[in-house]
Formats: structure tokens, sequence, C-alpha cells
């Protein structure tokens, strides 16, 4: 359903966004996990048509973002990390204004408007400015708002960000409900909000994507020992054989890196171990070109850290 | 088409609710009868003694007192818009980028062309509310004058107004779009306005060249046919491409926002 590929943006000097391709299936919720400045909003403003990518592709619903960039919008709900409200309207008059820029058709906008009001529970604040609502209610509206064209696909740019706990429950329940009819895509800066909502997640760092993988994956990796990335020019099923004999190493997968034979090796270690001296002395032995050789781990596990260490600061702000 | 009447019907909601919209209104008008009545009272008056003087002396030109009322007043007009237009289009543009609503509209699946068109009709639409209850001033005072008034002149005054005000309200607009303050919009569009303005007067005292380059420039000189009732195509053709170029600018400027925005 969505498709992104070497997707690069730079603000001048700074690259925001740095060769992000992922891909979301119909129906899937990708979460998009990263600290603060990581390159989420950059990434979904893009997706939506709000900024040009610098340089790569990406596609929703067959359609490119940058040279059909109405057919893209027409099919997408978004919600950006400050939601988009007309404070002097009221909830129904906004949500019927949202309607109509999304083409809903005449006859099916008083249905599609109830049925955001029910989804996000603020049909009982439907008369009211939208300026006197709390902060939470004022996030669900811009939900609402995000749903009431019923999109194939939902951008949520970190829709749970200033709720209070019970709030957040609430979202993340109405969130994993629109999944299945509805492509969804969450930003978020916080590791458990992934790990109970999404499919998938896309970790992303300094414009980077760090991992891809499902929630459950990412954790046993996490727990489990150091990885290391390794690039070497040699047949992929001898190398990864060499490898195997090295003591602490798991397990071993491999494929392809660019030509010239060059093989991408993914190391998977043993808690506790470092077993990179061991690796370059294996490859070095064997007579095989190295072109690299670092631990993945490492940095993931520190996002991972600034990750978890925002989420106890979040949980401990907003029980206060 | 769908898409611009959404925007059009969310900004005229948006004037009704909006305090800011009612008080220049408001304002206007409240400015508009105090100048009605006073150059209407001055006239008669000046009318009055002409007619004295032409009962002791004879002779003497006869003394249009409606067409001089309206001339004048129109005269006012073109400068009571001149502060006020800045003030309706300030936040077009600049309120929604500070909010984040222009997010919402540019990823929406309508054009800047729609979003435009749509504002600036709005616009245009709030400008002729303004105008129409000044036109009670004079059907009374045209309905009570003898011999019978020159509708046609009041008409072309009309016209010229509502091409004057749309003419700014095009640079308003404009200048709301390139900034996310309101103020910074209002000083912009004020500063553009005076400049247009004051062209008139440095065509007076620059050379030959400059002079009719500036005077042509002016969006206020090619108003005084229209107070005299004389509509010159060349001067609603000066009009039409000075707001063409205005909306032009800012679909523009609204397309470079995805360009230049955080
Ligand atoms: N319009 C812009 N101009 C310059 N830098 C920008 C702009 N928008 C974002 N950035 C920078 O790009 C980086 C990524 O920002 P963003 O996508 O907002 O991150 P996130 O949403 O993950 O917090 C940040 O370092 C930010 O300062
Ligand atoms: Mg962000």
């Amino acid at each position: 359903m969505i498709e992104v590929k070497d997707l690069t943006k730079r603000f001048a000097e700074h690259t925001a966004v740095d060769h992000v391709s992922f891909v979301v299936n119909k129906g899937e919720i990708l979460g998009f996990l990263g600290p603060n400045g990581a390159g989420k909003t950059t990434t979904m403003r893009i997706l939506t048509g709000f900024l040009p990518a610098t340089s790569g592709t990406a596609q929703v619903a067959g359609f490119d973002v940058f040279n059909d960039s109405l057919e893209v919008r027409k099919r997408i709900g978004y919600l950006p990390e400050n939601p988009p409200l007309y404070l002097d309207m009221t909830v129904t008059d906004y949500l019927d204004f949202v309607a109509r820029i999304k083409n809903v058709p005449a006859e099916k906008r008083r249905a599609r408007i109830e049925d955001a009001l029910q989804k996000t529970t603020i049909t009982d604040k439907r008369h009211e400015l939208i300026k006197r609502l709390s902060r939470g209610y004022k996030q669900r509206v811009g939900l609402a708002q995000a749903l009431v064209h019923d999109p194939e696909v939902i951008i949520l740019d970190e829709p749970t960000v200033g709720l209070d706990p019970k709030q957040i429950i609430e979202v993340r329940h109405l969130i994993k409900g629109l999944a299945g009819s509805h492509t969804i895509i969450l930003s978020t800066h916080i590791l458990p909000e992934v790990s109970m909502t999404c499919d998938r997640v896309v970790i992303i760092n300094r414009g980077r994507v760090a991992a891809i993988d499902t929630p459950a994956n990412l954790t046993t990796q996490l727990k489990g020992g150091q990885n290391v990335r390794l690039e070497v020019q040699a047949d992929q099923n001898a190398a990864c054989a060499a490898i195997r004999e090295v003591p602490g190493v798991r397990r071993v997968s491999g494929e392809p890196a660019g030509g010239k034979g060059r093989v991408a090796l993914m190391v998977e270690v043993s808690p506790g171990q470092d077993v990179r001296s061991q690796l370059a002395a294996k490859i070095v032995g064997k007579g095989w070109p190295l072109y690299e050789l670092r631990g993945v781990n490492l940095s993931l596990e520190e996002i991972f850290l600034q990750l978890t260490t925002e989420e106890s600061e979040h949980a401990a702000a907003s029980s206060n | 088409m769908k898409g611009m009447y959404a925007v059009y019907r969310k900004e005229m909601g948006h004037y009704f609710v909006s305090p800011v919209a009612y008080v220049i209104v408001a304002v206007f008008l409240i400015l508009a009868a105090y100048f009605f009545t006073q150059l209407l009272a001055l006239y008669i008056q000046r009318a009055f003694e002409a007619g004295l003087e032409e009962g002791q002396f004879g002779g003497g030109a006869a003394f249009d007192v409606p067409s001089l009322v309206m001339r004048s007043f129109f005269g006012v007009l073109s400068t009571l818009l001149l502060f006020l237009t800045p003030m309706l289009t300030m936040g077009v543009y600049a309120e929604e980028r500070r909010r984040g609503t222009m997010e919402l509209l540019m990823t929406s699946p309508v054009t800047d062309v729609q979003i435009v068109l749509g504002k600036f009709l709005a616009s245009i639409t709030l400008l002729v509310i303004m105008l129409l209850p000044t036109a009670i001033g004079f059907a009374y005072m045209l309905h009570h004058s003898e011999p019978t008034a020159p509708w046609r002149v009041l008409g072309s005054e009309y016209l010229g107004v509502f091409l004057l005000g749309t003419a700014l309200l095009a640079i308003g607009s404009f200048f709301s779009s390139v900034t996310e303050s309101q103020l910074i919009a209002v000083i912009l569009s004020f500063g553009a306005n005076l400049l247009l303005w004051v062209l008139d007067f440095g065509s007076q005292t620059a050379s030959s060249a400059w002079a009719s380059a500036l005077e042509y420039l002016s969006a206020f000189r090619h108003y005084d046919d229209f107070t005299r009732g004389v509509i010159d195509t060349s001067n609603v053709i000066f009009y039409l491409s000075f707001i063409f170029l205005g909306v032009f600018l800012t679909i523009r400027s609204v397309d470079s926002m995805r360009w230049r925005r955080a």
C-alpha cells in the first residue's frame, strides 16, 4: 500500500531524512519509532505531499506522492504533530469542512461525520467550540478529522503526545480498531507504544532506518547479544559456514550487497560476548577482502535507551 | 470547483464569527456615514449660497449637489479602503500558517489555486457586504434630488471602488501569505498601499518619462476617472491585470510554502 524507496530530504546543509526505505502492507499498522529530531515528521510530510523529497520515491496506493500528489491526498487521512484545528468552529462544522475539502459526496457527509464522532467518542461535544475543548478532546477532534473521509491510508504523527494515561489507552485502542480496514503509519518516540499497537516497527534515528521488524523480534533481539554486520567479498554460503565456526556466534544470515560478489552478513552473537576481533581474524585468515565490520546492536541499544528513558519521563510527567 | 467552494464557505464562516471582521465593517460604515452626511451638508450649504448669489447678481453655474457629493464621497472611500483592506486580509494566510491549519489544507485534495481563489472570493464578498449599505444613502439622496440624478455616474463610481478595493485585497492577500505574523502582514500591505497612493504625487515632480510610468502604476490615479463617471477600458484593464498579478503571486507564494516551511 505504501512503498518508500531511498527517500532523502535535505534542509540546507542538514539531512533530516537519509535514504529511508520501507514498505507498509495493506491493513497493517506500522510504527515509526525514533527520538525527537529523528526525521519522523519530515518523512510523514513527504508522504502527505506537504514537502517534496530531495531524492528517492514514495508511492501510496500505487500513486507517486510527488507526481500524483492529488490522487495520494485523496486517499490519505493525516493528523499532523499539532492538530490542525480551527478554534472558532464547532466540532461538527469543522468536520463538515474537512469532509468537504476531502471530496466526501454531499449525501454521505452526515453519516461520515457521525461515524468519525462516534469512533473518537466526541459525539457529546459535537456542538462545542473547539477552543473550549481540553487538550485530550482537541487531539480526538484531530483524529476524527483524519478519519472523516474514510481514507485508505491514515498517517498519525505522535497521536498520543500530551494526553493523560487514560486517554492514551483509549487512543491506542481506537487506532488498533482501525487496522485491517485502513493502512496506518503512526509515529512515536515511546517504545511501549509501538509494541502495544503496531504490527511492525521502523526504528529511525538521525534520519536513517536503524531497524525494521516486528515488535516481538526487536525485543528479543535487544535482550539477546550484540549483532555484527559484515561486508565481505566471498561466496555467501562459504562465508556463513566459516563464521558459524567462530565461538559465540548464534546465527548468521546473508544477502548480496551491491555488485562484485560482495555479501552483507548479519551475525547474531550470544549475550555478553564481543567476537568482532575473532570474526575479523577468521575472514582475513580465509583471504577474503573485508569491507565492513561493525557492531549493530550497540547503536540500536543506544536508541532504545534514549527512548525508554523518555518513556519513563513521559509517564512520570503525565502521572503528576 | 467543490474544493474552492469549501474553502470559500469556511472563510465566510470565519468572517462572520470573527469580531475582527465586524469591527472593520462597523468602523468603515460609521466613517462612511459621517463623511456622507458632512459632504451632503457642505454641498447643500454651498448650493444655497450659490443660489443666493444668483438671486442677487443673476447668472452663475447650476449647482449639481448629488454629483459633487458622490465624487467627493468616493474619493474618501478610496482612502478608507487603503486603511481597512489590509486588516481584512491580514489573517487570511498568516493565521493559518501560525495555527498549522495550512498543513491540513495543503495535504487535502484541493489545489493551491482552489485555496487561493476560495479565500480571495470570500474577501471580495466581504468587500461587497461592506460597500452595499453605502448605497442606501445614495438611493435616498438621488430619490429626493431634482432634476433626476446621474445613476450612470453612481454605477461607474461603484465599479471603480469595487475594482480598487479588489486590487487592494489582492495586495493584502499576497502579503498575508508571506508571513506567519498578522502584524507583519498588515504592515507590509499597508506600506504597499501607501506607496501606490504616493506614486500619484511622485509623478507630479518626476521627469516626464518617469512621471508617466509612476502615474500609470498608481492604483489610485486610475480611480479618478471612475469617480467622474467615466468608465475607461484601459482603467478597467489596469485593475484586472493588477488583481491577476496579485492572485498569481499569492498562488506562487502558497506553492512555495511546500519548499520552505517546517
Ligand atoms: N523546515 C525545516 N528546515 C530545517 N530543518 C528542519 C526543517 N524541518 C525539520 N528540520 C530538521 O530535521 C530534523 C528532523 O525533524 P523531524 O522530522 O521534525 O523529526 P521528528 O519528527 O522525528 O522529531 C530535525 O533536526 C529538524 O531540526
Ligand atoms: Mg515530529
